[in-house]
């Protein structure tokens, strides 16, 4: 298995992008709308939630399994693309 | 058939199954002992995961720790599972494709030096016990709550258990045993929420139904108007003089503060780490948080549920009622300490409100039988002194808005008893967890490593029994004798994890320049700060413990961050000033990035 130097820069450039990317949306969630900006979301109604609200209580900790979910699948199928993957 | 006898088969039942595990799973290699062979299903090593963190405080206290603080309490929600994204995506499957067996290990190789690898067995061992005498306590505590034992013997009770799977199964025993345990501890969490969610709104799920509005037959419960359970929540708190459930009252910085501490933490501590070493390959490392984050989720998102259910009801149901009228969970409650009323206005009727209505927790007056004495209402009396500025008649501790919803919804002895064997379960699981970063570290990292290198790996496997052993039996030991700093230093766990590991892990993995003179210097700087910091306001000056004192208005709990911070920069700075780390070290740097052999 010989893979370019080249190759091998761009899987990694890959994975560095897909956790930025995905990070940023766990630092928006979280520490953005469940925190900073808690009380201005709050003035909008989900049901009986206030969205800061549910975004700290609820959302937050789904949308974090969302994004490790998306990071695995990307991850699975940046590693085929590659061919580093493990038989 | 009674309660107790409901709860003795249950937790009868369990630990069987708890031992008949062990017996199959016995470790016969090192493999076994510290990694479970990387057999582990990514599915199963989540579950295994789930039961590992959480925590009898997490099962026991965290709903009622949601009903006082409330918006407030997000930042444990969001802090104690925004790790598990750090992980997946920085961590976990770096660390498997290493391939070794313990944290230290990995930093003494990483960095080339024994140095590091000490300073990190020393931290693993450290963060570890203050972290485990918490747990063993708290199975005694659960066993005298349900059982009427001693905690004192309900400690030792844990200790056999947990001895026997541990000492015999190693990783493997413990993987398999936590997996049952946190089959064991979601159902009995889940199902009196389920029921009290249905009670109150019509709807079964506690995430929907806490964002839904009372049912019919949630009104009558209740005797309340109609409209979203949320706002009468919020309402009747106003009412009370106390703050909204839905708004928060801690400065945010602090919320940030604590909230990002958490996070890193989860992500640098050593007994979450090694679960990820289980698995049989690096996708399986990041799938397996996926799962451990979705069990992990399933409980804490049902916790504000909880509490926020347990709240309302506490209120509606007890506030300006006379004893009589109380309901009949709060008597039985009454008498373990975790609710009592004072009449301190004589109008015979139980007032809730701001402030405490004595001081400390409760301590009965019992005539010479032992036996307790009851005041004109038939409620129990209190010897504490009254605070006499709070309009509060009322003690409530956290603990009761997850201990008495099976008698709120109204279920049958059973599920009682179930809750009891999910308390046990989780406090058992997270003991084992952590028992086993122990032994290994003294086995693995400091004997086979440092002592005796030339010893076979029969004999590391029988020292990892041993030390195993001797770590079940100092924890009891702390357990029984728990020392007062404990307590306090258990919170504080995070911020130690925080500002010490994960920024030499992640540099480790992430920047190949990292040197072992930066990690050394980052690690000591980062704990030191943050230990420092909490020492000065927790016990040689607590009482500028107050936002006041604090440093940009973060309090001890959050100051982890700003050690992180200090860690990042003095290891990049330290680093970038001395010699590159040796050509194998920067190969090996490299080789983790993929996940196939280069």
């Amino acid at each position: 298995m010989s893979l370019s130097k080249e190759q091998m820069q761009s899987y990694w450039r890959k994975n560095l992008k897909y956790i930025v990317v995905l990070l940023a949306i766990w630092f928006t969630v979280s520490y953005l709308c469940g925190i900073i900006f808690v009380d201005v979301l709050d003035k909008i109604k989900l049901g009986g939630y206030p969205l800061g609200f549910w975004f700290a209580c609820q959302g937050s900790e789904m949308i974090f399994v969302v994004l490790i979910a998306v990071y695995v699948k990307l991850m699975n199928k940046l590693d085929k693309e590659f061919g580093v993957a493990e038989i | 058939m009674s309660i107790m006898t409901w709860t003795w088969i249950m937790v009868g039942i369990t630990f069987s199954v708890y031992i008949g595990i062990a017996i199959w799973s016995k470790a016969r290699s090192t493999g076994d002992f510290y990694v479970a062979a990387r057999q582990v299903h990514p599915v199963l090593n989540g579950m295994a995961t789930g039961a590992d963190w959480m925590s009898a405080a997490s099962f026991i206290s965290m709903a009622g720790m949601i009903s006082f603080l409330g918006r407030d309490g997000s930042m444990y929600l969001m802090g104690w599972t925004g790790g598990y994204v750090l992980l997946a995506m920085l961590l976990a499957p770096y660390l498997r494709k290493y391939g070794k067996f313990t944290v230290p290990m990995f930093v003494g190789e990483r960095y080339y030096s024994q140095v590091a690898r000490t300073v990190a067995v020393i931290c693993a061992i450290f963060v570890s016990f203050v972290y485990v005498a918490g747990q063993m306590r708290g199975v005694g505590v659960v066993f005298s709550r349900f059982l009427e034992v001693d905690i004192n013997t309900g400690v030792l009770i844990g200790m056999a258990i947990v001895f026997f799977y541990a000492v015999l199964g190693g990783m493997k025993g413990i993987t398999y045993t936590q997996v049952a345990q946190y089959c064991v501890l979601i159902t009995a969490y889940l199902i009196p929420a389920i029921f009290i969610s249905l009670m109150f709104t019509g709807i079964p799920i506690p995430q929907i139904g806490l964002g839904a509005a009372l049912s019919e037959a949630g009104q009558r419960l209740l005797n309340s108007d109609p409209g979203f359970l949320l706002e009468k929540l919020d309402q009747i708190q106003r009412d009370l003089g106390l703050p909204a459930f839905t708004s928060g009252i801690k400065p945010k910085i602090d919320v940030f503060a604590i909230t990002l501490t958490l996070m890193v933490g989860t992500a640098g501590l050593p007994h979450i780490i090694i679960r990820f070493f289980t698995t049989p390959k690096v996708k399986d490392a990041r799938a397996s948080a996926g799962w451990a984050l979705l069990f992990i989720a399933i409980l804490y998102t049902t916790a504000p549920a909880v509490g926020a259910f347990a709240k309302l009801n506490f209120i509606k149901t007890v506030h300006g009622k006379s004893y009589a009228e109380a309901p009949s969970w709060f008597k039985n409650w009454e008498k373990t300490g975790l609710v009592a009323w004072v009449d301190k206005n004589g109008d015979g009727k139980m007032q809730y409100g701001p402030g405490k209505p004595f001081k400390g927790k409760p301590i009965f007056v019992k005539d010479e039988n032992g036996n307790f004495v009851r005041g004109e209402h038939g409620q129990l009396l209190v010897k504490n002194e009254i605070i006499k500025d709070s309009p509060n008649e009322l003690y409530v501790d956290r603990d009761i808005m997850v201990l008495a919803n099976p008698e709120i919804a109204k279920l049958p002895a059973w599920v009682v008893a179930l809750v009891a064997a999910g308390g046990l379960a989780a406090a058992l699981s997270t003991a084992a967890g952590l028992l086993l970063v122990i032994s290994s570290a003294l086995s693995h990292d400091l004997l086979k490593n440092v002592l005796a290198p030339q010893i076979s790996e029969r004999t590391e496997l029988l020292a990892a029994r041993i030390a195993a052993a001797i770590a079940v039996v100092i924890a009891g030991y702390f357990g029984i004798h728990p020392p007062g700093f404990v307590a306090q230093v258990v919170a504080f766990a995070f911020g130690l994890a925080a500002s010490s590991f994960f920024p030499i892990l992640v540099l480790g993995v992430f920047w190949r320049r990292t040197t072992k003179e930066g990690a050394i210097a980052g690690m000591l700087s980062g704990i030191i700060f943050t230990a420092a910091y909490i020492i000065y306001f927790k016990f040689i000056n607590p009482a500028a413990n107050n936002p006041a004192h604090w440093w940009f208005g973060i309090s001890p709990e959050g100051i982890g961050m700003i050690g992180m911070i200090i860690n990042f920069i003095v290891t990049t700075v330290v680093s970038l000033l001395t010699k590159e780390p040796p050509k194998e070290v920067q190969e090996m740097v490299l080789k983790l990035r993929y996940p196939k052999e280069m």
